[in-house]
């Protein structure tokens, strides 16, 4: 029954929209973190999603029936900025530190999509639910 | 036996059937909202409904596929989705419009809804004349 594979689609999205949820949460958290080294410092994270046509329980779906899966995290490739501050005991030896190159507006923009995402797969699945109790009820 | 039940509900069954499915399309396209390059599909449930009632729509006869294995072209056009159309292009090259799909699901939702009144009606209509109105 084709209304059972909803809850692994929208689970699935589910899923996918919360680990992107973590992410921003990450780089948000370590937005004002600082390193010694430019290699050392906190990089944005960000999921790569990729649709994937079989079901969570590993059987192949029907075409058209595409859930989503993390394919992994992806770190942002941006510059990350130097901020002389010799009195840091992260500093290095000419004073530096370095910061994230995490851009916090990017970031809540993120949250309020993923946000979003999450709420329209919640509402797919309890719109499934109820169209599967009136099945359940026909001819009551 | 089951064909007189079939006749009874008329084409609503395979309507619940096709309604189902678009719900289930339509749930996928939801879900890789966020998706780079997933391209949102659909069906068009006037072709595939007129497939399923036997006929392209045009009156004409559907191929009888009598032998197992052979390619039920019936089945085939229920399973043909179409690609949608973007309203407006993304960079990522997603054309899930997140809204089109909400309205096209919400849609969905009701029309399954009113397939499902129309049996319920169909089945109290039998129960009447089973008991002779005193059920």
């Amino acid at each position: 029954m084709s209304l059972f594979n909803i809850f692994n689609v929208a689970g699935s999205g589910m899923a996918a929209q919360s680990v992107r949820l973590n992410t921003v949460a990450s780089n948000l958290a370590n937005a004002d973190s600082v390193a010694s080294t430019p290699e050392a410092a906190y990089r944005a994270k960000e999921p790569l999603f990729a649709a994937v046509r079989a079901g969570l329980d590993g059987k192949g779906a029907e075409a058209g029936s595409e859930g989503v899966r993390v394919l992994g995290v992806t770190e942002s490739p941006a510059a990350v900025t130097s901020r002389y501050e010799p009195g840091n005991p992260l500093a290095d030896a000419n004073g530096y530190v370095y910061q994230s190159n995490v851009n916090p507006v990017d970031e809540l923009v993120n949250m309020i999509s993923a946000s979003r995402s999450y709420q329209n797969n919640v509402e797919v699945m309890t719109t499934a639910r109820q169209l599967m109790q009136k099945t359940l009820d026909l001819g009551k | 036996m089951s064909q007189p039940i079939d006749n009874l509900f008329g084409m609503h069954t395979g309507a619940l059937a096709l309604w189902q499915r678009r719900t289930e399309v339509l749930a996928s396209n939801l879900a890789n909202a966020d998706t780079p390059g997933y391209l949102a599909r659909d069906i068009d449930f006037r072709k595939a409904l007129a497939a399923a009632a036997g006929g392209a729509g045009d009156g004409s006869l559907p191929l009888a596929a009598p032998t197992p294995g052979q390619i039920d072209p019936v089945q085939q056009a229920n399973d043909t989705l179409a690609y949608r159309v973007p309203t407006q292009p993304s960079m990522d090259g997603n054309t899930v419009d997140a809204q089109v799909e909400q309205a096209a699901f919400a849609a969905n939702s009701v029309h399954y809804q009113a397939s499902l009144a129309f049996i319920t009606a169909q089945i109290r209509m039998l129960r009447t004349a089973i008991t002779g109105g005193q059920g």
